[in-house]
This record gives structure tokens, sequence and C-alpha cells, in this order.
């Protein structure tokens, strides 16, 4: 059966070629570049020096900005999750001719533009936003009341894009429980609420770690949403790298932050294969 | 039930919540006033006509149409064939190989992008399109696989077998038989790849040659603390295309399906 078949390597060849040369190489190439010193406004000399490394061990500015990325991150996940659970729950078990009309909205999102998306909440909480020109419209207020450019925006921002993949994470894993387990766990005596926790939830836990696991690690290695919703304190790690290598053009240093970053976000993905393995979260992607 | 009408009412707010900002970018595209946001100040199409005129923005979703067609391209010929391998075959280590091809989305993209730049900064290449180009294959290329092999797996191999033993070759089997079985998954592939492309700002940001400007990059550089008229006139025209293309696909999808044979 595992017979290796030569025309299947030749058929994945293209793809594990490219990937080599695209992700692996370069990711390597970040480590090296960590060591190099940066001497001027892009000018850097190759070199074998722990300059880099050093600052950001010492430099409290670093240190700050990984917990507020590790804190956002998890209240984005953790909100998401709230929020999601619920219609993924109702997507599943509807009885409704119209199941295919809420799972057709829910992958929508992904067909329009994040940027636009993104900015779409300067329109709700601007001070030409909706909220404000209700507050005014309705007397409360006679200028607008600044609500943008907080942390309070970045949040909605990053659950409003990243939400639909939750609740399609805990919908794939919902959809797969046989259907007879909470009657079955009715008839012995189970009031509904204690059939939900004890058989439904933890076996949609898979769904649940699949979503959570996406919506942490591609918030944690956003910087575009804090720069268009957030204030000019509300960056977080990879804001770092941006400025870094985009503004200061100090290469060195911005591979420095981006392995950092790297080895973060990869320790969490690691602890997630080990616990559910990746099969869960392919699944889920398609 | 109660409860259960509770459920529903919530998920009729989440629904709000994800689709309410959205659409108020449609509505205000039509306002007539000066500035971006409210009030509403009359209907009008007037900042279609300046979004006609805006050269940078034509130039912009030019250089995206080209950019998302190339890595298109790139990524489902990359894509099908590797996921042709993951479906048909048996090989060792099969599970490693599959983590392998979707790596490039458990890396940040944010990473991935500084790693690239700097490996091409080592090659002492510029920045340049071909760059962009390739950037936004690896991209899709993850997404591609997945896509393909969910709707290959679906696919029976009776038809090749049969095609084989009536006499047919490796290539002509390929092309007569398992081609236009697969023409939908490849469609559905292509159609992601080019809408990752399209959408991608994170890593284009640092991919790009200076002066050259993507839609979104465009948009990003246009927001200064307020929303001008022309982008929600752009975010219209945007979301009418993203959202029209797959659903004309779809449609199309299911007429040839009806009328063949």
């Amino acid at each position: 059966m595992t017979q290796t078949d030569p025309r299947a390597l030749k058929l994945l060849s293209p793809s594990l070629a490219f990937i080599l040369a695209m992700v692996v190489i370069p990711m390597a190439f970040i480590l090296v570049y960590s060591f190099y010193e940066n001497i001027d406004l892009a000018v850097d000399r190759a070199a074998f020096q722990f300059g880099n490394w050093q600052e950001l061990a010492s430099d409290g500015y670093y240190h700050a900005a990984i917990w507020k990325t590790l804190r956002l991150s998890l209240i984005v996940t953790a909100l998401a999750a709230v929020l999601g659970y619920i219609p993924a729950y109702v997507i599943a078990m509807t009885q409704t001719r119209h199941k295919w009309l809420l799972l057709l909205l829910l992958i929508m999102p992904f067909w329009i533009s994040f940027i636009i998306r993104t900015l779409s909440w300067i329109h709700i909480f601007g001070s030409q936003g909706a909220v404000n020109s209700l507050l005014m419209a309705l007397g409360l207020t006679d200028a607008p009341v600044a609500m943008m450019y907080n942390e309070f925006t970045v949040i909605v921002g990053f659950i409003h894009v990243f939400l639909p993949y939750m609740i399609l994470n805990v919908y794939v894993s919902l959809d797969g429980i046989d259907r007879n387990l909470e009657p079955a766990a009715r008839t012995l005596g189970a009031t509904p609420w204690q059939a939900f926790v004890q058989v439904t939830l933890p076996l949609s836990l898979p769904g649940l770690a699949a979503g959570g696991l996406l919506v942490f690690v591609l918030t944690g290695g956003s910087y575009v949403t804090p720069l268009i919703l957030g204030g000019p304190r509300d960056f977080l790690f990879a804001n770092l790298i941006y400025d870094a290598i985009v503004t200061e053009l100090n290469w060195p240093m911005g591979a420095t932050l981006s392995f950092t970053l790297l080895a973060l976000l990869g320790s969490v993905v690691i602890i997630y294969s080990r616990l559910m393995g990746l099969k869960q979260l392919s699944r889920a992607l398609s | 039930m109660r409860v259960w009408y509770l459920l529903k009412f919530y998920t009729i707010l989440v629904y709000g919540f994800m689709f309410a900002p959205i659409l108020v970018v449609l509505l205000l595209a039509f306002n007539d006033a000066q500035f971006g946001g409210f009030p509403i100040q009359g209907v009008s199409l007037r900042w279609f006509y300046k979004l006609a005129e805006n050269d940078a923005i034509l130039r912009a979703l030019k250089t995206s149409l080209v950019l998302g067609l190339c890595s298109m391209v790139i990524a489902t010929t990359l894509g099908i064939l590797a996921a042709l391998a993951l479906v048909r075959y048996s090989f060792k280590g099969k599970d490693i190989v599959t983590t392998f091809l979707i790596s490039p989305i458990l890396v940040p993209e944010t990473v991935l992008a500084v790693g690239l730049l700097i490996f091409m900064r080592w090659l002492h290449m510029p920045r340049s399109f071909g760059l962009l180009v390739l950037g936004h294959s690896i991209i899709a290329l993850p997404f591609v696989v997945l896509v393909v092999q969910a709707r290959l797996t679906g696919i029976r191999t009776d038809y090749e077998e049969a095609a084989r033993s009536l006499g047919a070759g490796p290539v002509q089997t390929f092309f007569s038989i398992t081609f236009p079985l697969m023409l939908p998954a490849v469609f559905a592939g292509a159609l992601f790849a080019f809408t990752l492309s399209f959408d991608n700002i994170t890593a284009t940001i640092f991919w790009r040659p200076s002066g050259m400007e993507t839609v979104p990059t465009q948009i990003f550089g246009m927001l200064r603390n307020s929303v001008s008229p022309e982008i929600n006139a752009l975010g219209f025209v945007m979301i009418c295309f993203t959202l029209g293309v797959p659903i004309l696909a779809a449609g199309l999808a299911r007429y040839f399906s009806k009328h063949k044979i």
C-alpha cells in the first residue's frame, strides 16, 4: 500500500520545490540576517554578532509589544468564539430549507476585499459615521463623539474579518456529530443544557480549537488593521516589523523581529498540532 | 423552544454585525455629499464618474488584474498537480507532504513577506513585479491544493480505467477524461487564487517596487483619517466584481452541467 509511486513524485516536485525556494530557504535567511549588523539606512554588513538579539532582549518597548500582541490575539480569539459558536450551532441544527443561504452568506465575506471590510468601520464609528450621525440626529450630542482609532475599533475590525473562519470551523465539527446523541442523552435523563454541555460541546471542541488557532495566528501576525483602525499606541508586534523594514530600512532588526514572531506563533501552531493534529485544520480550510 | 428563538435572534444579530458595515459602504457610494460619510445628501453617481477619471486607481486596477491572472496561472497549475498526487497515488510520508504543502498558510504572512524580501536582497534582486507574482502564487498555492483536493476526492476513477482499457494513452486519457471531469475543481481553485492575489495587502506592501500600486495598496494610501467618497464608489465596484464573478461562475457551471450529455 505505502509503495511510493514515481508518478506521485513527479506531480509533487514542482510544488515542493517552489515552497522550498519561496518559504523554507527564506525562513533560514531571516535567521542568518538577524545576526547581521545594521550600519545606516538600508546599509548592513554581513556579520555574526548578537547586537539585534540583545536589543530585543533588553528593550522594554519590544517586550510590551509582545505582550500586547498576545493579549489582543487572545481577546479577539475569545470574543470570536463567543460570538461565533451560537450561529454555527444554529446553522448546524436548523431544519429550514434556507440553510444553504446561511452558509453562502458565511463564505461571502471571503470574496469581499479585506481592506474595504476593514475601512467600513470608519463609516460606523468615525466622526462622520453612522453612530455619530444617529446621536446628533437624536440631539444627544452636538459635536461628534470620538470613538475611532483606539483598541476597541481594532478589536472590532479583527473580529469582523476573522469571525467567518471561527463559525465555519465550529459548524464543520458540529455538522459531523451524530444527531441521535443529544436525544439519547435526554432519554437518559439529562436536561437540554446538560445534554449540550456533556455531549455536543465536547464533540465540537476540535472545530472550536481549529477556529481559535486560525483567529489567534492571523491576528497575531497582522499589522494592517491597527494601521487603519488604531491610534498611534495601538500597534502589534508585526507593526514593529513593518516599521523596521519599510520605514527605518533596518533590515537586520526587521529580520530579528520577524524570526521572533515566527517562533512565537509557530510554537502555538506546534502545540496545537501536537494536541489535535493538522488534519482538522486542512479539512476546515477547504 | 424559547431558547431556540433566542439563539436564532442572536444568529441574526451576528449576521447583521458581519454585513451592516459592508452595506453602509454600498449605500454611501451613491451619496452626493462632499465627504465620504454620513449624512446622506441625495443620490448621485458623481463619485463613480470621478472614479472612472482617476488615473492612479485605473493603473492600480490594471496592475491588480494582471498580477491576479499571472499568479492564478502559476498557483493553479502547481496546485492541481500536487492535489492529483495526493488524491490518486499512495506514497510514503503523505501526511508530512500535506503539512509541507500547507506550510505557507502556517507562516504569518508578514514573516513570509520579510523572508522572501531578505532572500531577494541577498540575491541582489530588487523588488519587482515578478516578485509580486511569485509571492502571490506561494500564498495561493496551499489554498488551491486544499480546494482542488477536496473536489477531486469525489471523482471516481472508473472512467479513466475504462478509457485506458479501450486503448487511450495516459496523456489522451488525462485530456479527454480526467481534465473535463476535474474542470469544476480547477475553476474553483483558480478563482480562489485570483481572489487571494487581488485582495492581498499584507505582503504586497513589502514586495511592491516603489511607485507600483495594486488596488488594495492604492486604497490604503488614500486613507487619511477619513474615507474619500471615491473609495466608497471603488468599494462598490470591487464588491460587485468579486461577488459577481464567483456567482456567475457557479451559475455557468450549473447551466453547463444541466445542458451537457
